[in-house]
């Protein structure tokens, strides 16, 4: 009987549909490999973490050092990006204030999503009332834009880099919940779900198990390209004076500062905008990428 | 559809309710009794107690919001704190610099960004659709205050082609006031632009697949008249409904925009309010700003039934 059988042969393995036999986490990871721009994004993105993360161990002067002999100096061997109006090195403020402004958009984030995803699940897998009112809360959150929100909540918290993160952290999490809301909507409806419920599983076991796991694709994606969203917000609030406070550095303190003395040293505006820019374009890149390799019709 | 509106009204009404909620609780997050910062340095308990009823700041909290929501129907929204005039009124005479600013903005969005969509879709997967994508997505990385620091140091201070900051009133000099608002005009719009070019772009690609386009091309129509006629007439509608919703990105834009080109609009007044703990008016404001952003939604849904033949009849 054993011979008649089909011996699964080195060829016979060779010889199977690739596509079919592949895991779907490395399909997702080939998909996102061969994403040109994507990768580009993640080659940002970890140039900008390694840039936060090497800072204190950098062969760079104190970001806070005053040296009033080399106020507003032009770049030069001894300060490559310049000074500032206080004699600081601007390379050195630009390198820690990527510690800023990354930290500002991954805690906002986490903030968004740990608020978000749970009213997300509780909303569309329980419907009825408790559904009404979490969505009704969340429509009148997301009337109010984005930034007014945030700076209205900086105020009242008032400013320093940790209450911008909440501020910013709040006014993201009903982009949350109705992102949530909806991939349960449509996960619930599986028969796999259905399966699960059937047998009897707890409500609880079947929202960690099923549920939850089969949202999380496309709340990485939203949670990245939101990321990109709370550097620009959270350098706009600091820019205002409603983030980071003197004399830590922060790109978008530094940019205000700038502002003031354009005609003098206008590299002092120059570089934190370039590293805004550069650092939210590999967000943007790298969470386009990832939708296009999580969506199963890209395949 | 004019019952269509009056249920899109009703069904606005409880978000409307929800955002003064949230709006009157921002007063309850802040630390300390502000009356007592109101009473000033001598704390005379005479003065705080007739602060206390003033601002029915004795009674218990749903009555204190059913009373400052009462005031607000009737559009006293308080006074500001720094120029004791109503908010209502103060707002009202800031929004027109803004909405001069952001009605040019958006004629700098749609001009860059609607045919620069067309274009790359027409054109999908040639350099011209690669390039519009890369400015698109460009446009959407940029901090719009930094871009216009960056113009004011070349425009402005480099080249002196147009004023760094300020404003001229439209009807003291029409040609003045738009040449003072052009530069902070194309700030906000460039990331709107960028927006619209991804949503004409994938518009327009779902209906240039469509049978009636191919028909159209079929009957020997020149390319034009098919891209222009045929189908970019039926992807307007979601473009239309996207411009209506950008109201509060353009909105958001604008704190920054009118901050660095000392634009004295509703931007500007949300920063003065917030520096000089003017709650009253960032209460306001964020009022008046999310029942605006409603409105817009409901413009958006009718102009988007207006525009679809097929939802006309159906409503």
């Amino acid at each position: 009987m054993s011979r008649a059988a089909t011996p699964v042969t080195a060829d016979a393995i060779s010889a199977r549909d690739p596509v079919l036999d592949r895991k779907p986490e490395s399909r997702v990871w080939k998909k996102f490999r061969s994403h040109r721009s994507a990768m580009l994004g993640g080659v940002l993105v970890a140039f900008f973490v390694g840039m936060a993360i090497l800072a204190p161990v950098l062969p760079i002067p104190d970001p806070a050092a005053t040296d009033w002999g080399a106020v507003r100096q032009a770049p030069s061997a001894a300060h490559w990006l310049g000074t500032d109006e206080i004699g600081r090195d601007v390379l050195s403020r630009m390198i820690w204030g990527a510690q800023a402004s990354l930290l500002a958009g991954v805690v906002s984030v986490l903030i968004a999503v740990a608020l978000g995803v749970p009213f997300g699940i509780v909303a569309g897998y329980f419907g009825g009332w408790t559904d009404a009112v979490i969505s009704r809360c969340t429509e009148a959150l997301l009337a109010a834009p984005f930034l007014i929100l945030a700076i209205a909540l900086a105020a009242f918290l008032g400013p320093s880099l940790t209450n911008a993160m909440i501020a910013i952290g709040i006014s993201a999490t009903p982009l949350f919940i109705r992102l949530t809301r909806g991939q349960v909507l449509s996960v619930a409806a599986e028969d796999y779900v259905d399966g699960a419920r059937a047998i009897g599983l707890p409500t609880r076991k079947i929202l960690t198990r099923y549920i939850l796991p089969n949202i999380l694709p496309p709340v990485l994606v939203q949670a990245t390209l939101t990321i990109a969203t709370a550097i620009i917000a959270e350098a706009s609030l600091s820019f205002l004076g409603l983030g980071q406070q003197p004399p830590a550095p922060s790109w978008g303190s530094m940019l205000n500062t700038a502002k003031n003395f354009l005609n003098q040293a206008p590299w002092m505006a120059l570089w934190p905008g370039v590293a805004i820019f550069l650092v939210v374009l590999g967000f943007n890149l790298l969470g386009d990428g990832l939708r296009d390799a999580l969506d199963p019709r890209e395949q | 559809m004019l019952s269509f509106i009056l249920r899109r009204i009703l069904i606005a009404i409880p978000t409307i309710l929800l955002i003064s909620v949230f709006v009157f609780s921002l007063q309850k997050l802040l630390p300390g009794d502000p009356v007592l910062a109101m009473a000033g340095e001598e704390r005379d308990p005479e003065v705080i107690a007739f602060l206390r009823e003033k601002y029915r700041l004795n009674d218990p909290i749903p009555v204190q919001y059913a009373h400052w929501v009462g005031n607000a129907v009737r559009g006293d929204l308080g006074m500001s704190l720094r120029t004791n005039q109503p908010v209502l009124e103060l707002i009202g005479e800031k929004l027109p610099v803004t909405i001069q600013l952001a009605t040019m903005a958006m004629i700098f969005a749609m001009g860059i960004g609607i045919p620069a969509g067309i274009l790359s879709a027409v054109r999908k997967g040639t350099v011209t659709d690669y390039v519009a994508n890369v400015v698109a997505l460009s446009g959407l990385s940029i901090p719009n205050f930094w871009l216009g620091i960056m113009l004011i140091l070349l425009v402005s201070v480099k080249w002196q082609l147009l004023p760094a900051s300020g404003y001229v009133p439209f009807a003291d000099d029409p040609w003045r006031s738009v040449q003072v608002m052009l530069m902070p005009a194309f700030v906000l719009g460039t990331a709107l632009a960028a927006t619209l070019m991804r949503h004409t772009r994938s518009a327009m690609l779902t209906v240039l697949t469509s049978d009636y386009v191919r028909t159209a091309r079929a009957k020997g129509l020149s390319e034009r008249r098919v891209i222009l006629k045929h189908a970019f007439r039926n992807a307007l509608t979601p473009i239309v409904t996207l411009s209506a919703l950008l109201f509060g990105e353009l909105i958001a834009g604008a704190v920054l925009t009118e901050q660095i080109f000392t634009i004295p609009g509703f931007g500007k007044l949300v920063v003065d309010a917030v520096f000089n703990r003017d709650y009253a008016v960032v209460q306001g404001i964020v009022l008046v700003t999310a029942v605006g952003f409603i409105v817009m939604n409901l413009l958006a849904d009718v102009a988007y039934v207006l525009l679809n033949p097929r939802l006309r009849s159906q409503t």
